[in-house]
Parts: structure tokens; sequence; C-alpha cells
């Protein structure tokens, strides 16, 4: 073999896959040939763990335009000519390792994808997730985080509107930093990612190309990091203003007919964005180095090829049309070359002048090996499984005592001191903000809206992978079915740890065969997505979470709800179960649980049929204007979830239903697939019988009014207190004072 | 009316002001690119928010240079009205059509959210259609809006009625606790010596619709329509 096992570990690549190479291509490949392998056979850019088992999200969808894999992110149809273009993606090592950066480039990130696709961004959602904020290093972490958001997000114009953040120690080492974004278009502009026939052109666009971010792909995201400090000059650097000028730039340009595609330059930058357009357009391609603009001397082909610089971006010009984009581009103040073009014959070849430096067929590159690999049930989860829940002491507080406490965890009080540094009302379409189930946007000019949510929760995955996975799902849609929007359409993030454990794959295959399920239940197939997996750091994997992102759909925007009671005297209802029962089991992987008895135990579950139909009754009481408000029940239990409605309305609520069983389990357990609803009295028959005919139950809990939260025999705490605990929660633990 | 809605590279807010200024207020409007000389075809130029030229240096530093500021100049100077909104009210500071500058608020961080504000004058073009005192609930988003001159600018501006809007309370009144960002005299928003510049940080433009939170800001609009014989 003629190269070291040193540099084919810098490259993360086997000596399997080496010798695999060398045979398909009839000899060794050079340095040059060998990045490019290294990159586009990385976990990042070839999936080559996680393809076998994705293939298990697709379904037919009539209004999937554009499914996972096929582009730079997934479309749906959504009517009236109109299309959304989505997708989630994570940024959880560069985030290790530089967190205001990491998290900023992973934004513009994300950006690029959807503006590549010819959509106009109009929404940003970022799922974040932290070790224990008691812990000077992870304050630092999500400082940092929060800032790189705030930083970049904001500068570009497009909205945050909402999204998570948890902690849990199993973040400490490993934080997970995921950003959706979602976008706009007319059905017939969207734009793809390909060179179109032989004879176009390949134009690059924006940020000079630095030795930044070279392995980001097969380096960082592509396996297990023991030293951080080696790591970090592949962390690139952000430039928001510029990232704002191409979105601009860009769009004018797809609102033309002189192209033929539009690439990001993302993971594995050029050598990825042409290889990959190349292969879309079924074509191969050339491209001259020296014509690409450097941001230092001295650069070698390899340093081009595989340079992470941001904010550039590939346009795949028809031959002939190059002045015409090269004058928008210039209006803009852009750098904009003519690098290469596409070829017939399916070879990638790149030269530096006139010298040939590397020649491989566009078809081996893209031709990823596949592992499927035969995951092995972890040994601990007996021990999770069989813990009996039953035998789980009650609390000495008292259940007021423990709903304050609740209230003021970082995981379930407010996010407000974060979102309030995202803008998120720029573009004016924000309907609901951040804080609610779901985001509400309206589309300026037809009568319809979105809505938009990320959910995920690594404790369920981690205790049950496959229920875990069905329950991500369900509750994103059931946030978004709280708002009053229809799901329509599913973007996945998986983060995992290093798919080489066995234990590690069997979490991932039963968590994606979880979400294939819900998704097909619910009807919202998976369009896009991403797959981050190696997030351990020695030796301990993250919690498995799948986080998902969601999109909604509002025939009328300006029916929807938000979970703020609204008028003393309504009667709260909780749609999806006919009693409030205290089942030990509904405590497994709650988070009462961990916090109070320090217990990640049990089984969690989900019954599907009962989940849609919740939903479906919850969708037709807001839409036909029946309830007032309507919130889920998620963290925290039904007690929390009525807390939240107090305190997002400023009003109380007298509770008249009866518990049996526990109480903890019965105010604080976490059973799925229920909603807490308020409606006028006139209107509870008609609520009614929307549960009747949907088939979901029902129960009534009480009614809105005076000034606190009272459930007789339990609980009584006045909205002033829990309003106190909730708001004030995450700030008291950032600044580092005990919770 | 017409309008003409500055474009630096960078801005962001153009959009909404042309929606609102077009679609709520029925009123012809245009994009004015930051490298355009003359806007002797409007009657009223909106500055709007955004990181003009990335806003490096100092946020509006660098536009203060473009060639249409200096058709801004003398657009203010024959009497048109400007309204700087935002990354407009600093571009305005530093361009010096307004005294005093837009510092980085005081708690180090951007911030959007509502907010109230007290108009404090309607003899202005920009608030005749509201009532003096009366409090307006409004949106900023900012990381470099807290307000700051010297105390004899200060003295002018106070004897000029040219603070328009203060934050205050929900009930109007005028402390520290409703001041978002660290401005001096809580000040929001503030007039040139002849009336017809306005420099605000907060942002109307997103609250003239109750769909999307209100319509407090339709009162600044309205002002300006009354403001001109057609």
């Amino acid at each position: 073999m003629a190269v070291s096992k040193r540099t084919l570990d810098e490259l993360a690549i086997s000596e399997r896959e080496y010798e695999a190479i060398v045979e398909r291509l009839g000899r060794e490949p050079n340095q040059l040939e060998l990045g490019m392998f290294g990159s586009l056979w990385s976990e990042h850019c070839g999936y080559k763990h996680s393809k076998p088992l994705l293939r298990m999200l697709a379904v037919d969808s009539p209004r999937q335009l554009v499914g996972p894999g096929e582009e730079n992110a997934g479309v749906v149809d959504i009517g009236d000519g109109l299309a959304i273009v989505m997708k989630i993606e994570s940024h959880n090592h560069p985030s290790a390792i530089e967190p205001y950066q990491g998290a900023a480039t992973g934004v513009g990130g994300i950006v690029r994808d959807i503006f590549a696709m010819g959509a106009r961004p109009i929404a940003l959602l970022n799922s974040l997730r932290f070790g224990p904020l008691t812990e000077q290093r992870n304050r630092r972490l999500f400082g940092g985080v929060v800032a790189g958001i705030s930083g970049y997000g904001n500068c570009i114009g497009i909205p945050d509107v909402g999204g998570e953040i948890s902690f849990s120690p199993s973040y400490s080492e490993n934080p997970l930093v995921n950003a959706m974004c979602v976008g706009v278009v007319e059905r017939d502009r969207l734009v793809r990612a390909t060179t179109g026939g032989p004879g176009n052109l390949l134009m690059l666009v924006g940020a000079d190309t630095g030795r930044d971010g070279i392995h980001g792909a097969s380096g960082l995201a592509s396996r297990t990091f023991e030293d951080e400090r080696e790591l970090r000059p592949t962390v690139q650097v952000g430039n928001p203003f510029l990232e704002k000028i191409l979105i601009e730039a860009c769009l004018e340009v797809a609102g033309t007919d002189h192209i033929a595609g539009i690439q990001d330059l993302g993971a594995a930058g050029l050598a990825s964005a042409c290889v990959e357009a190349a292969e879309n357009g079924g074509c191969g391609m050339e491209l001259d180095v020296s014509l690409v603009p450097r941001r230092e001397a001295g650069m070698s082909p390899y340093e081009v090829m595989l340079s992470e610089s941001q904010e550039r971006m590939l346009v795949l010009v028809k031959v002939g049309h190059e002045e015409e984009v090269k004058r928008i581009f210039d209006r803009w103040g852009l750098e904009s070359n003519v690098i290469g073009r596409a070829t017939g014959d399916g070879i990638a070849r790149i030269y530096e002048g006139d010298t040939l430096k590397g020649e491989l067929p566009v078809g081996l590159l893209t031709d990823a090996p596949l592992y499927r690999l035969k995951g092995v049930r972890p040994d601990w989860l007996d021990a999770t499984e069989a813990y009996d829940l039953e035998g789980v002491p009650l609390p000495s507080q008292s259940p007021s005592s423990v709903l304050l406490r609740l209230l003021a965890s970082p995981n379930v009080a407010s996010k407000e001191s974060v979102f309030r540094q995202y803008d998120h009302q720029v573009q004016t379409d924000t309907v609901t903000g951040p804080g609610a189930d779901a985001a509400v946007l309206r589309i300026k000019g037809v009568s319809k809206g979105i809505a938009l949510t990320t959910d995920g929760n690594g404790r369920y995955c981690h205790l049950a992978p496959y229920v875990g996975g069905m329950i991500a799902v369900a509750e994103a849609c059931r946030n978004l079915s709280s708002a009053g929007a229809e799901p329509i359409a599913l973007t996945d993030c998986l983060n995992f740890g290093n798919p080489e454990r066995a234990d590690v794959y069997y979490q991932m295959e039963e968590c994606i065969k979880g979400i294939a399920q819900a998704s097909k239940a619910l009807g919202a197939p998976v369009v896009s997505g991403n797959v981050s997996l190696y997030n351990e750091t020695r030796g301990a994997a993250v919690y498995p979470t799948a986080v998902i992102g969601a999109l909604g759909l509002f025939e009328d925007v300006t029916r929807h709800a938000t979970p703020a009671f609204r008028e003393a005297g309504d009667l709260v209802l909780l749609l999806g179960a006919e009693e409030v029962r205290g089942d030990a089991a509904s405590m497994a992987g709650a988070e009462y649980l961990e916090l109070v008895h320090g217990l990640v135990a049990g089984v969690p579950s989900i019954d599907l049929d009962r989940e849609q139909a919740v939903q479906r009754a919850c969708r037709r009481a807001v839409t036909e204007g029946v309830v007032k408000s309507a919130h889920d029940c998620s963290e925290g239990g039904l007690a929390v979830a009525l807390a939240e409605c107090c305190i997002a309305g400023g009003l109380g609520f007298r509770g008249t239903f009866p518990i049996s069983g526990r109480w903890d389990a019965a105010l604080f357990g976490e059973d799925q697939s229920r909603i807490v609803v308020s409606v006028s009295p006139e209107y509870r028959a008609r609520l009614e019988g929307i549960c009747r005919e949907e088939g979901a139950g029902w129960a009534l809990l009480g009614e809105v009014g005076g000034d606190s939260l009272s459930v007789a025999g339990h609980l009584e705490v006045t909205v002033r207190e829990m309003a106190e605990a909730w708001h004030g929660g995450l700030e008291r633990q950032a600044a580092g004072q005990a919770g | 009316m017409k309008f003409g809605i500055v474009v630096f590279p960078g801005t962001w807010s153009d959009m909404d002001c042309y929606h609102v200024v077009t679609d709520v207020f029925d009123q012809p409007a245009e994009y004015v690119w930051h490298q355009e000389t003359d806007l002797s075809a409007y009657d009223c130029v909106i500055l709007p928010g955004g990181f003009s030229y990335g806003d490096y240096l100092r946020p509006g530093a660098i536009a203060r240079f473009s060639p249409v500021m200096r058709a801004v100049e003398r657009f203010a100077d024959r009497g048109g009205l400007v309204l700087g909104i935002c990354n407009g009210f600093q571009v305005l500071c530093e361009a010096g059509l307004l005294p005093g500058v837009l510092m980085r608020n005081v708690h180090q961080q951007y911030r959007c959210q509502w907010v109230h504000m007290r108009v404090e004058s309607s003899s202005s073009p920009f608030s005749r259609a509201a009532a003096p005192g009366q409090v307006v609930r409004i949106p900023i988003g900012h990381g470099e809006g807290s307000y700051y001159a010297d105390s004899s600018t200060l003295a002018e501006l106070e004897r000029g009625d040219r603070v328009l809007f203060r934050y205050c309370s929900e009930d109007g009144e005028v402390n520290d606790a409703a001041n978002p960002n660290g401005s001096l005299g809580n000040i929001a928003g503030i007039t040139s010596s002849a009336g017809n510049v306005l420099g605000m940080m907060p942002h109307p433009e997103r609250c003239c619709e109750a769909l999307v939170g209100g319509e407090d800001g339709k009162a600044i609009f309205e002002s300006l329509l009354r403001s001109v014989v057609v």
C-alpha cells in the first residue's frame, strides 16, 4: 500500500476502503484523489452507515416534491403554486470545539441549503442540548452557542422563530446544535443542484477560499475526537453579511433563466459540490483550481478542493449566459468566477493551470460503500426496563413544591432569555413567535399559513429507542396540531454515537424504525434530514437523540391557537384521556423522575391510534373555532401544562377532577397523546361532539379563573409564584446560580 | 404619497417597509439602491433596518459614505421627509443628519421584544395622527440601540421638543424598568431641528397588522400620509 495508516486515519478511510478504491480505480489514487474519496465517502457526505437505515423512511406522499437525500433540502407542495423547502442539520462537533463560530456557521450552512433551491428562507429554528449549567464548561458552551446563533442569524434577516433547549449530563462533553431552516418558493421556480447538460459552466460565487475547515467532513464529523485542541483549525469562521448578500444575489439569479442549477458549498467544499452537481446532471466535470480566488498564498490543489471556507456557492450557469449572471453578482459586490464546466464523459478532472492533478469517475466518488451492521441490544436496557416504578417512594415535598421545582428546572423553565436574543419578527410574518408549542407564520398574498416546531427527547430514545423515535414524531406533530395546523412534512436530525459500536447501531436502527412507523401513521413524510454520528467523547455516547423538525399547514392562518388561557369561566378539558390516572408507568423517562428522584428508568410508551385521534380532534376544534386555547402535555406532565397555560394567560385555574392512583404520576407523569384545551361553556357540547366523531377521549378538568392553579386536595400555587419560578429558572442557572 | 425605500447591502427591513406602505396603506413605493443619487421622485424616504455593509466598524459607519446618503442629505435639506428605522437611525446619526450615537445595549445582548413607547408630541409630521402622551406597543430588534448624546445636545433636543418617542411602561410611565437598552432619557426616537427627519430604534413596520401582533405602528405611517398635501 502506498499510503500510511496515519494518512488513512486522518481521512477516516479504512484499509478495506482503500483497497476497494485501488481495485475499482485500477491504480493507486494520488494525494488529491484520496482526499476527495475521504470527503465524499465520509459519513457526513456518503452516509455509509446510515443510508441503508434511512431507506426505511421513504414514503410516497402526494405533497412531496423532493424527498430525503435527493437534493440540498426536502420540498413539499402547499398548493396555490407554492412549495416549502425545509431541512435540519447538525453542527455538533464544531460547536463543541468553538461554540460561537460552530453555531454561527451551522446557521449559515443550513440557510444556504434552502436558498440553493431558489427558495427565500423565511424561518430558522434551533434544537439545542447541553450538559447541566451547574458546570462552568457547559455554561460557556451554552453562552457561546446562543451568542453565535444570535450574532449570525440576526444579521441575515431571517426570523428565528423557535426550537427547543434542554439539558442532561449525557451532553456534557458533546452539545447537540441542530439548526433548521424553512423557505418558500414558487413551485415552478424550484432550482436543483445540477450541472444540467455538458458545456454548462461552474461559477464559484462569494468568499475567497482559505485553508479553514479542511477535513471538516471526514475528520470532525466522521469520527470520535479526543483532543479538541488539535482540531481547532478545522472550525470555520462565518461572515453573516456576506451570507445576506449571497441570499439576495442568488435569489435574483434563481429568478432568471440563465442557470441550470445552484449548489451550496458545505462539507468537503468544492470537491463535493462539483461532484454532486455533476452526478445529478448525469455529467462529468472539469475545473481549474488556479481560477479559484484564494485567501492565502501557496494553497495546494488538495487544499483548494477540500477547503470548507464559508459563504460560497456554486452556480451552474447555462453556457453563453455567464455575462448576464456575472452582472447580477457584480451589482451585489460579489466575487464570481467561472472555474470549470460540465463535461459529457462522467469523469471529474481537476487541473492546476494546464496540469492535470486528479482524474476520477464521478460515479465512483458518489458510490460510497454502505455498511449494514448488526445491532445488538445494549445490556443496560435490562435494568432500566425492569426497574420497578411502583416502588419509587412518593416525594416528601408537597405537590405544589414539586410543581414549582419543575417549573424552575432548566428543561421546563421559560427559554425567553434566549429567544429574545434572536430576531423572530423580521419579515413581518410571525403570527406566533417562540415559546408556544409551535411557531406560526403567515404567507403573504395567500390565506394559508404554516406552523413549525422541533421536538426530540433523548431520554426516551435512551430508554426505548423504537418508542422514542415514535414519540419524537408524535410530539412534533402534536405541537402542530395544538396550534391547529395539519402536519404535512418532517425533517430529521439523528444524533448518535459511534455507529461502529453494536449497541449504538442498535439504537439508530430502532429509532429510525420508530420514526418511520409514526411518520406513516400520522401522514407526515420525512422529506429531508441529516445524520450526526460519533457524538461521544472518551467512550461515552450521548443519549441517542432523534430531533424532528415538523411543518404544519393552515388553510386559514387566522384560525390558530396558542397555549394561553383567555377568559375566566372558560372550561378546561383534557383531550386524549378519559380520566387523570396516576399510573407509575407514565413516569417512565419523565422529567419529574430524573429531577426529583435522580432516576432515568422505565419504558416510555405510545399508542399511535390514540395519538392520531387526539390530533385530529384538536385540529378540528381549533380550525372550527370551538376552543380558545390548546397546549400539548409534554415534559413535566399535566400539572406543568396547566401551569404554562395559566402563566401565558395570566389567569388561574380551578381543578375539579378526581385523581386515581399515585398523585405524582397523575400530575407529573408523561402519558403521551394528551392536549389541554379551554372552551367557553356554550361550546362544550360541540367540542365533545368532535371528540366523539374523531374517536378521541376527553375529560373535564375544571375552569379558568382566580389567581392560582388549584387542584382540590393537591395543588394550590399562585400564578405569580409559578411565573416567577418559570421565568427566572433558566437565567438563574445560566448565571451560575444554583437552581 | 410616494415612498423611496433605501437598500444598502445588508439591509433587511426593506421588504417589510415596502409591504406595509404598499399593501397596508396602498401607497406607491420603490426600492432605492445605495448607489443611486436622485431622490426627487419621492415624498418620503425610508432608511430601513438591517446590518448595512455588515455594520462592520460601527453600525452605519460605512453606509454614511454611500452615494445615496449624499442624496438623502440634499433631500432632507429641501424639507423631504426622512424616516430612519433601527439601522436607518444609526446611519442618520453617523451621517450627521441627527445628533448623538447609538451604542451597544447596556446588557451587551441583542433584544427582540415588544416594548412600549410614549409619543411626546403630536406636532411632528411623524406623530400628528397620535395623541400627545399616547402609549404605543411596538417591537424592537437591535443590539446597538442605546442612545447617547452629550448633555448640551440632550438639553437642545428637549428644548426643541425633538425627543419624539420614549420607552415607557404599559401605562406610560418613563422609568428604568421600561428602558430596554440603556438609552439616555429613555429615548427611542428623535427628530432633526427642522423636524422633517426622524430616527427611531423600534420597528413601526412590524406592528401594522393585527395578525402579526398589533397595529400601533400605523399611527406613524398615518401621520406621514396626513403630512403631505397631494
